[in-house]
Formats: C-alpha cells, structure tokens, sequence
C-alpha cells in the first residue's frame, strides 16, 4: 500500500506544479489585457475612433486614419497572403513525397523565422523604392509575413484528416484534386481557420515592417499608392511623444482598440468555420 | 452466366515488397464471390486492384490486366474515376463524411460530381437508402449528421452512397469486421438482396460470413491464388489441402 499512497503523491505534486506553470503563464496575459482595457477604456471616445490623427501633444482628434490603414492594409495583405497560403500548405501536404514540396517546406519554415524588419526591408528595396511609400509595400510585406504561417498550418490541418475520408470520396469517382479540394478541405476547414487567425492576428500588430513600408501618415486613406496610418504605427508614435499626458491615453485607446479588432476576426472567423454537427 | 471481372496475371508490390502473385481468376455476374484467407494474404489489396485504388498508395505498383466487361481498366486511356464510378467500395471501417447529413453522404457522390437538380437528388436518396434497408430507420431525419447513426447504421450508409452512383460492380473490404453480430447480420442479408442487380466482390476473414452469403470463394495465401471455385466446393471438397487447413482451422 506504501507505493499507492506514494504514487498517490506523485500524482498531486505533478498536478500542483502543472496548475502554477498555467498559474505564470496567465499572468502576465492578464495583466496585459487588464491593463490595457483599465488605461484604455477612459481614453475611449467617439472622436479617438473617427477623427484624424493630431500633431502629438495637440489636444482632440482621435486615430481615425490608422484603423482605417490597419482595416486596409491588413485586409488587401490576406487577400494576396491567405490562397497563396492555403494553396501551398495543399500542395505541401497532397504531394509530400516531392521533392519540390521538401525544398518548399524548408523554405517555408526559414520564411517563418525571418525577423519582420527585414521583410520591411524587402518591401521597401522592391516596391517603395518603385513606387514610393504605399498602401501596396506595406501590404506585400505583410503578405509575405503571413505566408509561411498559413502554410504550414493548412499543410498540418490537411495532414490530419483522415485517408479513410478521402479514401471514401475516391471510391465515388470524385477526381482526387476535387476530393482534396471539397471533402479534404471542408475536414480541415477548423485547423486552416485557426491559421490563417494567428496570421492576422500577427501581422495586424506588426510595426517595423509598416514603418519601412506604409510610412504613417495623420491623414484618411487617399489611394493605394499613398502612404497610409496604422494602428500599431499610431502607437509607436503616441508612446514616443514627449508629451506624455496629451498621447500616452491614446497608445492605450489604440491598443485596445487593436485588441478588440483582433479579437472581432477572430470571432468571426470562429464563427464562420464552425462545425455543423459539433 | 457471364464473367463480369476477368483478372488476368495480376500481381502488386507496396514499394519493393509484393503482395500478390500472378492472381488469374474471373468473377460472374450478379453474384457474390468472397475473398478469403489470413491477415496479409493480400485480400484487402487484391480488390483495391479493382477498383484503381492501390495505385494510390504511394510507391504502389501493379501489373497484368483486370478487365470489366472485356475492357482492360489498366488500359492506356482509361481514367481510374471512370472505373470507380462503375467498380463501388464499401470500406471495413464505416467513413460516413462527417460533416454531412445523412441525406448529403447518401448523394455525396453526386454532388461532388456536380449534380444539383434537387428533385433527382431527392429520389436517389430515396433509392439508395431504401436499396440499403436504411430508409424507414432514417427517413424522418435525413438532416441529421451521418456520424451520429449507429455502426451498422453507418455501414448501410456507406453502401447507400455507393449505390447513389448506380455502379455496376460493388467491392466490400471486411465490411461487418467493425460492427456487432445483429449490425453483421442484417448487412449480410443486403448482400444477398444486392446480388441479384449487382457483381458482389467481398473480402472476409470470417470463414461462416463467406460461406453464408457467398457463391463463389477464392482462398488467398501469402499473395497467391490458392483456390477457387463454388463456394459449396471449397467448403466442403476443397482439393488443396492448404483450403482444406484453413478452413478447418487449422491456421489463419
């Protein structure tokens, strides 16, 4: 009985110390969220959502502007990333064995890794330096950010359904790439959403490559090939001010207001790719 | 009676290993032939070869001709989604698409393929699972999804949805090997109904299941055709003693 009550211990400890390692992994989320929704929440106005961005330390105005440019920029760098994306991580994982898709997925992974500034750099050598600071650099760059991430979850998400599944569809003379791309893919719908989520919930934040690419600007959109404002940009910019009293309230607004569009995606998206019979 | 399947020196690797060897046998029309023999025989692979869906296995090669109707299904310009729209398969695990009603997996078939004309689709649906003694279980709850019926249930689903393409030849891999002896019971008696309009292939490894609902048997060891005849022959004169063995329990 003397193994049972220890065994009986060890199962405890075990638990104990899995329930503190999630105890230190929420706290510092929860306090960034409590943090940012307690300093943000009173900075939060109509004005902060709808009016251009002022000169910093200049009193009224709001970041009109920039949720627009992160709306924007976010939106035309999924259009251009997300089937790139996806069709890739089909490719990866319907035709595994190639070796076109081995030196694709090494690539791939490398691109996951690369730090953004220097994917800021690329949009700038090979767009701005064309075309000028612009909506499109910004949104290349991002793109290419969101690439690898997409990929790799839809290559994972496709790996895990079933042969049986596909099997089945096979049997009932569907021809295998239409198989893969309804059967296989309505399975995997779940998995690619919750990529293609973490990828714009990634880029959405991202800054450096938005500094070298989209600029910022204090100004509503005015065209595709013209700098536009962005969120985590307006933040960068409002957190550096010298004058702390007037901007820091609105770094906090921007940042929940980021939060929340992330947040908003993400429901969405939950939402849309739920599974009929749960 | 006429041949409907005539397999002509068929022999199949998986990579360098091979799993059959130089199997020639034909198969009537509208009747049941089972397949039978120990686990890694080759039975699950030698209807695969039927039906074009061992070449999807990858590093799978297959060689020698299986002709359906006099026409080689290995032939050049033969597309294997042809042949598998006239050669069905019922697997040994049921695979109802999980996220479709059971009306959607009866005529998934059909919709993959691109027909929408509901009223048709309403009357293959209506058919199919009628032709598989599904329909007074579930005609009240077609929207409901085709994972949530039981096993059985699900396997008769399964053989619905085959039939939804109207093919001529259906193939069952062990199909009662996952469901419990009532489930088995009434799939076997749809097999008998199912042989008097289709060509009926089933691999088994249960001796009684061959014997209850077969015509003919092909015994099948270490990827060689050992024998084959009327089923009422191998069971009871079977003229290799390594039939005779089997049968008798004797290994397997």
């Amino acid at each position: 009985m003397r193994s049972y009550r220890f065994r009986k211990l060890e199962d405890l400890i075990m638990i104990s110390l899995a329930y503190a390692a999630l105890i230190i992994a929420l706290i510092p989320l929860a306090s960034i969220l409590v943090e940012t929704v307690s300093r943000g929440l009173p900075a939060m106005s109509f004005s902060l959502l709808f009016e251009e961005i002022p000169p910093l330390g200049q009193s009224g105005g709001g970041i009109g502007p920039a949720i627009q440019g992160t709306l924007i920029v976010v939106t035309l760098a999924s259009i251009m990333g997300i089937p790139i994306g996806v069709f890739s991580g089909i490719y990866l994982a319907e035709f595994r064995q190639s070796r076109l898709a081995s030196a694709a997925r090494f690539l791939n992974d490398v691109l996951t890794n690369v730090p953004s500034i220097v994917l800021g750099i690329f949009g700038w050598a090979f767009v701005v330096v064309a075309i000028g600071w612009s909506v499109i650099a910004g949104a290349i760059a991002l793109a290419i950010m969101m690439i690898p991430i997409v990929t790799r979850t839809t290559e994972e998400a496709i790996k895990l359904v079933p042969l049986t599944i596909r099997e089945a569809a096979i049997a009932l003379g569907v021809p295998q790439w239409k198989t893969t791309l309804t059967v296989v893919l309505s399975s995997a719908k779940k998995g690619i959403a919750t990529g293609i989520l973490l990828a714009v919930a990634r880029i959405s934040g991202e800054t450096a490559p938005l500094l070298l690419t989209i600029l910022g600007s204090r100004f509503w959109f005015s065209g595709f090939t013209q700098p536009t404002a962005a969120i985590p940009l307006a933040i960068f910019n409002f957190s550096q001010s010298p004058f702390r009293t007037v901007d820091l309230p609105r770094a906090w607004g921007a940042s929940l207001i980021l939060i929340f569009i992330v947040l908003v995606i993400n429901i969405i998206l939950r939402y849309s790719t739920r599974e009929k019979y749960g | 009676m006429r041949y409907k399947i005539e397999i002509q020196s068929l022999s199949a690797w998986f990579g360098s290993k091979q799993v059959l060897q130089d199997i020639t046998m034909r198969i009537k029309e509208n009747v049941v032939t089972a397949i039978i023999g120990p686990s890694g025989c080759g039975k699950t692979t030698l209807i695969r070869c039927l039906n074009r869906m061992h070449e999807l296995t990858p590093r799978a090669k297959v060689t020698g001709r299986v002709l359906l109707d006099g026409e080689d299904i290995y032939g050049e310009n033969v597309d294997p989604v042809t042949v598998r729209r006239r050669i069905g398969m019922v697997f040994q695990k049921p695979n109802p698409f999980p996220m479709m009603s059971i009306y959607d997996n009866t005529v998934a078939g059909l919709k993959l393929n691109g027909v929408t004309d509901k009223k048709r689709l309403d009357e293959v649906v209506e058919k199919s699972l009628r032709a598989a003694h599904l329909w007074d279980e579930v005609k009240s709850e077609l929207g409901k999804s085709g994972a949530s019926l039981s096993g059985g249930q699900q396997q008769r689903l399964c053989i619905a949805r085959a039939l939804a393409i109207e093919p001529e030849v259906i193939l069952m891999d062990e199909p009662t090997s996952a469901l419990d002896p009532t489930a088995a019971a009434k799939i076997e008696q749809l097999i008998r109904i199912l042989a008097e309009n289709y060509t009926v292939v089933i691999v088994t490894h249960n001796m009684q299941q061959a014997a209850r609902v077969s015509d003919f048997t092909a015994f099948l060891y270490l990827g060689k055709l050992v024998e084959y005849g009327s089923t009422k022959d191998i069971f009871e004169n079977p003229k290799s003693e390594l039939t005779e063995k089997y049968i008798t329990g004797e290994f397997g």
